[in-house]
């Protein structure tokens, strides 16, 4: 009910606001690694910024803990502007990909670091220090050295270390890469529930789409130091606005098409000697001439050669996944020469197969070829 | 899994070839160390018959205790200051960009390729120029000048391996740049400073040739102490003076070991 309540409830829009990034850019020395940036995190949310490496998003999150300088722009945490704060004075907590534990302390200083910092009364600090680990699990270790954990309890430390001064905002810079992927998984989960459950804002950094997808409220794909995309994981899967966000986030089937007409969102294009009128998700089309048309792997099945509308291909490879086999198809009409779909493992083909793909009327994207990007 | 015979050859060879280097490194200390027991009383080699009355010799002569305190002092006191002077220095050529930052380091370097009696020839001709004493000062400052450049690479290259996360945490945390300075920069380059001051106290307790223009009767080291020996007598003290010598310098090696693992403090680990 209070839900309810409050949803409708007129609220201060900018109390929603934990973290706001107004044209902040950034370059070194002449190499731009940001360009101006304009992003809003609301409270409790988890936001990833997803990109290849090189993307700006490392760069975005330590110009968010302060730990460089914004060339321009401001940013604000809590509503208070902290362009030019240093670090210390942010109340923000940081989780690094290597964790960062001090290796000189045991795992209960290393946890009261930021508590001795803020001058909090040795009872307190031993009992807030005694809560956090019970939060992670690792009360039993608090005297041991960070060296004698393993990865994921090294994690846990760093996690605990971090939320035990109430941060405002939760950084993670790629956490789990170090990580085996049993571990990673289990080391997922418990973030994200330990996240929810005190509504901490947090900003995720990674380069792995598919941690991005599970994780993340809300996922900024970026790429050469700008956002190309911001929206909920299904947004960003099943309607990418462009050609990059499309190939980074899942796997994408690309055909170079010809567009010959649009009215709306549906459009008539050639496909090689293939003519098929499809209705895509977008609102715009890009003017007619050249395309890419983006096709989902599970969107495409497989059909006879002579169906109308069928593309030609020729089994390249099959491979084995259990529940499903991928089929790796060679296709000339495709933009890398490649077509891949997935089909239940007792309808693999043997590689020389000659077939059809189908492609749906409804759900696919066009995007101009230009676009074309890393 | 069995080996054959070519292993076990290149086994043997292998331990015979190591134990030749060794012995070819240890050869002088050894010959040293035997002909310290000679009882006779020229410095010849084998001896024909033992004694330790060199020795006593060697911890009798006023010189040498004299030479002994004064290196130790400035071993210490010059050591001290090279390690204040280096890490400050290498910090600030760590962390920050500056104008003439490489025509600095060059000349903070300059000490590794000017010989060591060019730097005590100047100071010592400075020091007559501006009628400075011939103090133990004079020694020190020369000291500082040679080990300095040993410091400032010491302590620069654990500053360059050193993560820059654990700061970064530490502010995050909260901790203000003093703060992470001392509970958490100083400590963790605590084996490399270490070593720094290490090489400069054993380098200063060597040095010879600068120490010979600046010194005094009052202010001469050791090495100093024994070249003006050996250029009166011949007999076998000084070969006693020099397993004293290096037994002490080990001794100073096992005391740090005692506190800081040498294998860290060396980055040999």
């Amino acid at each position: 009910m209070l839900t309810e309540i409050s949803a409708i409830a007129p609220q201060d829009t900018r109390d929603d606001v934990a973290v706001q990034i107004d044209g902040v850019s950034k370059s070194f020395s002449g190499t731009v690694a940001l360009e101006p940036i304009r992003l809003k995190v609301r409270r409790g949310e988890f936001l990833t910024l997803l990109g290849p490496s090189g993307c700006g998003k490392t760069t975005l999150l330590n110009l968010i803990a302060g730990f460089l300088e914004a060339d321009e722009g401001e940013l604000f945490i809590d509503r208070d502007l902290v362009t030019q704060v240093p670090p210390h004075q942010r109340k923000i907590g940081i989780v690094f990909q290597n964790y960062a534990l001090f290796p000189h302390m045991s795992v209960a200083q290393n946890v009261a670091y930021g508590l001795r910092t803020r001058r909090v009364p040795k009872a307190e600090t031993a009992e807030r220090v005694r809560e956090v680990l019970a939060l992670v699990k690792l009360e039993d270790f608090a005297d041991r050295r960070p060296r004698q954990l393993s990865g994921g309890q090294q994690q846990r430390v760093a996690l605990a270390r971090a939320l035990v001064v109430r941060p405002r905002v939760l950084l993670l810079d790629e956490p789990f890469s170090a990580l085996d992927r049993n571990l990673r998984s289990a080391m997922q989960v418990e973030l994200r529930e330990i996240q929810s459950r005190l509504g901490l804002t947090t900003v995720f950094v990674t380069h792995d789409q598919s941690e991005a997808l599970s994780m993340s409220d809300r996922i900024a794909v970026m790429s050469r130091g700008r956002i190309r995309q911001i929206g909920t994981p299904s947004q960003i899967y099943d309607r990418p606005e462009n050609h990059f966000v499309s190939t980074f986030v899942g796997d994408a089937n690309l055909f170079a098409a010809t567009l010959l007409e649009k009215t709306d969102a549906t459009a008539s294009l050639d496909i090689g000697k293939t003519r098929l009128s499809l209705t895509t998700f977008q609102e715009e089309l890009p003017e007619p001439g050249p395309v890419t048309l983006f096709v989902r792997p599970e969107q495409c099945s497989l059909t006879g050669l002579d169906q109308p509308g069928a593309i030609a291909a020729t089994v390249a490879l099959s491979v084995y996944q259990g529940s499903y086999a991928e089929l790796h198809l060679d296709c000339s009409v495709a933009e890398n020469g490649r077509v891949m779909l997935r089909v239940p493992a007792s309808e693999a083909m043997e590689p020389g197969t000659n077939v059809g793909i189908a492609l749906p009327e409804r759900g696919p994207a066009i995007y101009t070829t230009t676009e074309r990007e890393t | 899994m069995k080996k054959s015979a070519l292993d076990h050859l290149l086994d043997w060879s292998g331990r015979i070839l190591l134990a030749a280097i060794l012995g070819f490194v240890l050869l002088p200390f050894v010959v040293v160390a035997i002909a310290s027991f000679n009882d006779g009383a020229i410095l010849s080699f084998p001896p024909k018959s033992w004694s330790f009355r060199w020795y006593a010799n060697a911890f009798e002569y006023r010189d040498f205790g004299s030479g002994l305190v004064n290196s130790l002092r400035i071993a210490a006191i010059g050591a001290s200051i090279a390690l204040i002077a280096g890490a400050g220095f290498a910090y600030v050529f760590n962390r920050y960009d500056f104008m003439f930052k490489r025509l600095l380091n060059t000349v903070l370097m300059s000490p590794l390729i000017i010989p060591n009696f060019t730097i005590g020839l100047g100071l010592l001709i400075l020091s007559a120029a501006v009628q400075l004493p011939r103090s133990i000062w004079l020694v020190i400052a020369v000291h500082v000048v040679i080990v300095l450049p040993f410091v400032v690479r010491s302590v620069y290259v654990s500053l360059k391996n050193f993560e820059r996360r654990y700061e970064q945490a530490a502010e995050s945390l909260g901790g203000t740049p003093l703060h992470v300075l001392l509970t958490i920069t100083l400590p963790l380059l605590l084996p490399g400073l270490i070593s720094g001051a290490l090489f400069a106290a054993i380098l200063s307790f060597n040095e010879f040739t600068a120490s010979l223009y600046v010194v005094n009767q009052r202010t001469q080291t050791l090495p100093v102490a024994m070249y003006n020996y050996v250029r009166e007598y011949a007999d076998p003290t000084l070969a006693a003076l020099s397993v004293i010598y290096v037994a002490a310098v080990a001794a100073m090696l096992l005391l740090v070991h005692k506190f800081f693992r040498l294998e860290k403090v060396l980055n040999v680990d």
